[in-house]
């Protein structure tokens, strides 16, 4: 995970461009399979055998459907459950430099408004920090923070606090 | 300011946003949860009425509940008044007295056309006035020829239609400041957020009366608004706008609904806070890294750092006096309350009772401090003398934040959770009397209590 972006771009760049082409014999193959109007014949897929690397990159796709980091009450740390969501995230960005991110940091709403403003900057700021470690640019990512004042769930329990301390990717 | 200015005519045209002003009734009620048995019992008789209109304002039950929030009085009810008289040469004080009532308030509207209202009121003390039994000349016109010790106070005065309610709130204050030799606070406002998620614009910016009447929206908005903060002479409005998706710290006029940006840096934008002269802003910015306190000249702009530390400094509230600032810090560990000098720099911490202490407010006279404690996970409104550090919490409610103080020093505002919704809540400065203020729609925050407005 320490690789060089430069270098880190070029392993990755490598096996999407092979994932492209058996993507594209799929669809053909099940396109023909939709056309056959006999039931005479009856074709089916063989998963395709995926290197390690693809199936990376699979699974970062799923991954990136989730933008939502949660946090620790009144810390801001990333959690070491987030690594893999982050780096998929990271991964993203750093083939993509012309995609811009913002990281909205919240908190929940216990403390004042003011001091969970401060605490949802430092939130987004984390995240932030974290992203370019993996080789996103800095001119790529912007935070705010929106403290307590949006939830994510409403109510006033530990499940709904542990919730809404949060930091959002926002693309 | 050029640039000001234009980023001012984008807003003004930005859909997000809405300025609006249209007035409606009592918002907020208040509901007294404790304090009465305390209370000094007095009565608010009826006011006689002549004339044909309408009153358009029931004048003494607005009195009569002003001092009844106040947590220092408890108003008779009028079913159980003995008599109706509506000037002290028809008071039987005897009648008063058996039923312990300290001071009597009589008064008379009469019509007079185009309009326009007569009020007189008296302000009575019973024992004084069973003393000389009820002693009083009155003149052929009905004014009161020699003056009277039990008579406290007596004034008349014509008012049109639609401000008698704002009248009652300047007797309450006259009856409030001859019994208790404080100012009374009953003709000010509190500047709130509302949100309501079932509206197309959730955020809005509020201004009532003290007591939820006259209820007006300054700015309704899809993003949080924050912080609102009112200029000493209570023209103005500072608060924080998340309309375009970044904080910036805002200035309103509440009479001509204009608008100026004042901050958009980087990062932090918040807790404006105006100086005690209204020609300085402290607020937290963290476009050098942290959140620290600055305090910036409102008509050139100029910037002047006053924190500068590794950890998360805000919540600056100026001391009255405008030569330091109260603000809450992590420098130590956990939020504790620092004192900051503006002249030397110099910090000295305020707080070290309970897990941390944010949101710092100073009296009027500048001797407490009312600030937010939280003590083994509940956060609660305290007072802390600033002189002998005597730590006092306030509330039992849960979640309280944003405590403001009444311009007179009495009552403390601040929001609180009540039934699983933000609602705002009282409590008097010696933790007596409390109350809730329930909303009709939605979640009610950041509650600020206006400076005097006479």
């Amino acid at each position: 995970m320490q690789l060089k972006p430069l270098t880190k771009g070029l392993v990755m760049a490598l096996p999407m461009m092979f994932l492209a082409a058996c993507s594209t014999t799929d669809d053909a193959a099940s396109g023909s399979a939709g056309t056959g109007a006999e039931d005479s014949a009856i074709s089916s897929a063989v998963a395709p055998v995926l290197t390690p690397e693809e199936e990376r990159m699979q699974k970062y796709a799923e991954l990136r459907k989730e933008h939502i980091i949660y946090f620790d009450f009144d810390r801001s740390d990333v959690r070491g459950e987030f690594a893999e969501l982050l780096a998929a995230h990271a991964d993203y960005l750093v083939k993509n430099p012309n995609v811009a991110v913002r990281v909205e940091g919240h908190a929940d709403e216990r403390g004042t408004p003011e001091y969970n403003i401060a605490l949802g900057e430092r939130r987004a700021k984390a995240v932030s920090k974290y992203l370019m470690s993996l080789g996103v640019m800095a001119s790529q990512i912007s935070t705010v923070s929106y403290g307590e004042e949006m939830p994510l769930v409403s109510g006033h329990s530990e499940e709904a606090w542990a919730k809404n301390r949060r930091a959002v990717l926002v693309y | 300011m050029s640039t000001l200015f234009k980023r001012l005519l984008k807003s003004l045209t930005c859909v997000v946003v809405l300025i609006a002003a249209a007035p409606s009734q009592a918002a907020l009620e208040i509901v007294i949860t404790e304090g009465i048995d305390n209370a000094r019992p007095i009565a608010i008789v009826p006011f006689s009425y002549q004339g044909q209109p309408n009153l358009p304002h029931d004048v003494a039950t607005i009195v009569s509940s002003d001092l009844r929030r106040s947590g220092k009085f408890n108003p008779l009810a009028v079913q159980a008044m003995p008599e109706r008289p509506s000037q002290s040469s028809q008071v039987n004080f005897d009648k008063w007295a058996n039923l312990g009532v300290e001071a009597v308030v009589t008064g008379s509207i009469t019509f007079i056309g185009d309009d326009r209202y007569q009020v007189s009121f008296e302000l009575l003390d019973v024992l004084q006035g069973q003393m000389s039994k009820g002693d009083v000349a009155v003149a052929a016109d009905g004014s009161i020829i020699s003056s009277q010790s039990f008579i406290l106070d007596g004034r008349r005065s014509v008012v049109k239609g639609a401000q008698l309610r704002q009248y009652a709130h300047r007797i309450s204050d006259i009856i409030y400041e001859r019994l208790t030799g404080e100012r009374g606070a009953f003709l000010t406002r509190i500047a709130y957020v509302v949100v309501d998620n079932d509206d197309s614009h959730p955020y809005k910016l509020m201004v009532a009366d003290y007591d939820g009447y006259n209820e007006l929206n300054l700015l309704r908005s899809t993003k949080p608004l924050m912080s609102p903060a009112w200029s000493p002479d209570g023209r103005q409005l500072a608060y924080v706008s998340f309309e375009k998706h970044k904080a910036q710290l805002y200035i309103q006029d509440l009479y001509t609904g204009q608008r100026r940006l004042l901050t958009d840096f980087p990062g932090i934008n918040g807790a404006p806070r105006f100086s005690p002269d209204g020609k300085r802003m402290a607020m937290v910015l963290s476009k050098d890294g942290n959140p620290d306190i600055y305090v910036m000249d409102i008509a050139s702009g100029q910037l002047k750092r006053v924190t500068r530390s590794r950890s998360i400094d805000t919540e600056p509230y100026w001391v009255p006096d405008g030569g330091s600032l109260v603000f809450t810090s992590e420098r130590g560990g956990n939020a504790q309350l620092y004192r900051v000098e503006l002249a030397s720099g110099k910090i000295k911490r305020l707080t070290f009772e309970g897990d941390m202490n944010l949101g710092g407010a100073v009296s009027p006279d500048g001797k407490q401090m009312v600030l937010v404690n939280r003590n083994r996970g509940n956060y609660h409104i305290a007072r802390q003398d600033l002189q002998t550090g005597l730590l006092q919490v306030l509330t039992s409610t849960r979640l309280d934040e944003s405590p403001s103080i009444a311009p007179n020093g009495g009552m403390i505002i601040y929001s609180t959770v009540h039934g699983n919704k933000q609602a705002l809540a009282l409590v008097s400065m010696d933790g007596r009397f409390k109350a809730r203020l329930p909303a009709v729609n939605g979640q009610v925050k950041a509650p600020a209590w206006s400076p005097f407005l006479q």
